[in-house]
């Protein structure tokens, strides 16, 4: 057993610095993957817009929810009109960036890897190589910023939606007023310092969760079962580091 | 190379973004409040800042017309130097007040600045001359007690 778990942690360690490796050589072929823009675009179109559906409705029944939730708790101190600065500070500074990183990990991130996988499988990535093109250029680096592209977008679209369903439940439905609602939230919501630290932590997001997708499709074992296990693994490993940095990064930056 | 459908979403996507980020910024935060593009800081020693915090509102009348930029203590005087970054297109008199307040029952604490009659006005690096510290409650509740205690062999 001893030997197993040993076996597992040099494993570990290895992947860990392939990884780095890995993305070393992303950033240094991201030039020539540029030259071919269309490429890159061609990945925001399938991580980002079509995630967008799933993003915004998921945004608006969080939002809803937070109404019906902070509404609940907030008229027991009789400050219901502090729903707004609840909902808006809540979205902005966490849900947003994370819920919209998960459900991209899953939505977007796990399309990617078993892509890459597939490729693999198919030996079109070897092929690429024999042709003298470079897979990590060609393959690797568009889906890569693709997904970095696209996570800081669709945070701000989910923290939008999520605060009109705050809107929806409180104003519309609830009956809290509109004056207040949009006052109290404006006099409490600051911009760099809680909407650009919730921009920055869904960008760094972003690049975690298209770096373990795209490494875990390149890393697989080419196999059915490997494609399957990766997929796994980047649902569960993004889910880990989208937590794990956002501990993080709130301690860094919400601190006084 | 032509343009394709897929440009066209992206573009669509792209936008949706800026809007999204433009709408948390302009009626979710206050850009226009939050920054005040031109300021001079002024300087106000109090001897207790109560729970005051870095970036808490300046206000005038219920006005807000500047933020609360450093806190520090002065180890020579004995008290707290709180900076308060004002929005340049106000001015006020020199012998402003100012003082320590706190919006509603369980609000943040904020600076109230009280206007004097002074012809001349603040500059930037002056200091209030006079201020009234923040309320701390262990201390009303002492003094209530104090004075009760006063009042109570006369009855």
């Amino acid at each position: 057993m001893i030997r197993k778990l040993g076996a597992m942690v040099i494993d570990g360690v290895w992947r860990l610095g392939f990884a780095s490796r890995f993305l070393f050589l992303l950033l240094r072929y991201s030039g020539q993957s540029f030259l071919r823009l269309h490429l890159t675009l061609r990945e925001i179109y399938f991580s980002g817009v079509l995630s967008l559906l799933i993003i915004l409705v998921s945004g608006l029944f969080v939002g809803l929810v937070l109404g019906l939730q902070g509404y609940e708790t907030l008229q027991r101190y009789g400050s219901s009109e502090a729903l707004g600065v609840l909902v808006a500070l809540s979205l902005t500074r966490e849900l947003g960036p994370v819920v919209a990183g998960l459900l991209f990990a899953s939505r977007a991130g796990s399309a990617v890897t078993a892509e890459i996988g597939l490729m693999k499988v198919t030996e079109q990535l070897k092929a690429m190589d024999m042709m003298a093109v470079n897979p990590i250029a060609r393959v690797a680096a568009p889906r890569f910023w693709g997904g970095v592209i696209s996570m800081p977008i669709l945070a701000a679209l989910f923290s939008a939606m999520g605060i009109l369903g705050g809107w929806l439940i409180g104003v519309a439905f609830i009956g809290v007023d509109d004056g207040a609602f949009w006052s109290q939230m404006q006099a409490a919501v600051d911009i760099r310092y809680d909407i650009l630290n919730g921009v920055i932590k869904s960008f760094v997001f972003g690049v975690a969760v298209s770096l373990i997708a795209v490494f875990e499709g390149y890393d697989c074992v080419p196999t059915a079962e490997g494609v399957s296990r990766a997929i796994t693994r980047t649902v569960v490993s993004s889910a880990l580091a989208i937590l794990a940095l956002d501990f993080v990064l709130t301690s860094f930056m919400f601190r006084g | 190379m032509s343009r394709s459908t897929i440009d066209l979403w992206v573009g669509i996507f792209v936008l949706m973004g800026c809007a999204a980020i433009l709408f948390l910024a302009l009626k979710v935060g206050n850009l226009s409040a939050s920054s005040f593009a031109e300021n001079y800081t002024v300087e106000a020693n109090f001897s207790n800042i109560g729970g005051l915090k870095v970036r808490a509102p300046v206000k005038v009348a219920g006005v807000v017309v500047g933020r609360v930029s450093d806190i520090r203590y002065d180890n020579e005087r004995f008290e707290a130097v709180v900076s308060l970054t004002l929005d340049s297109r106000y001015s006020f008199p020199r012998d402003t007040i100012g003082e320590i307040l706190t919006s509603g029952l369980l609000g943040e604490q904020y600076v109230g600045l009280e206007p004097g009659g002074d012809e001349r006005s603040l500059k930037a690096g002056d200091s209030l001359k006079i201020t009234q510290s923040a309320v701390v409650l262990e201390k009303l509740i002492g003094q209530f007690l104090f004075n009760k205690a006063a009042d109570a062999p006369q009855q």
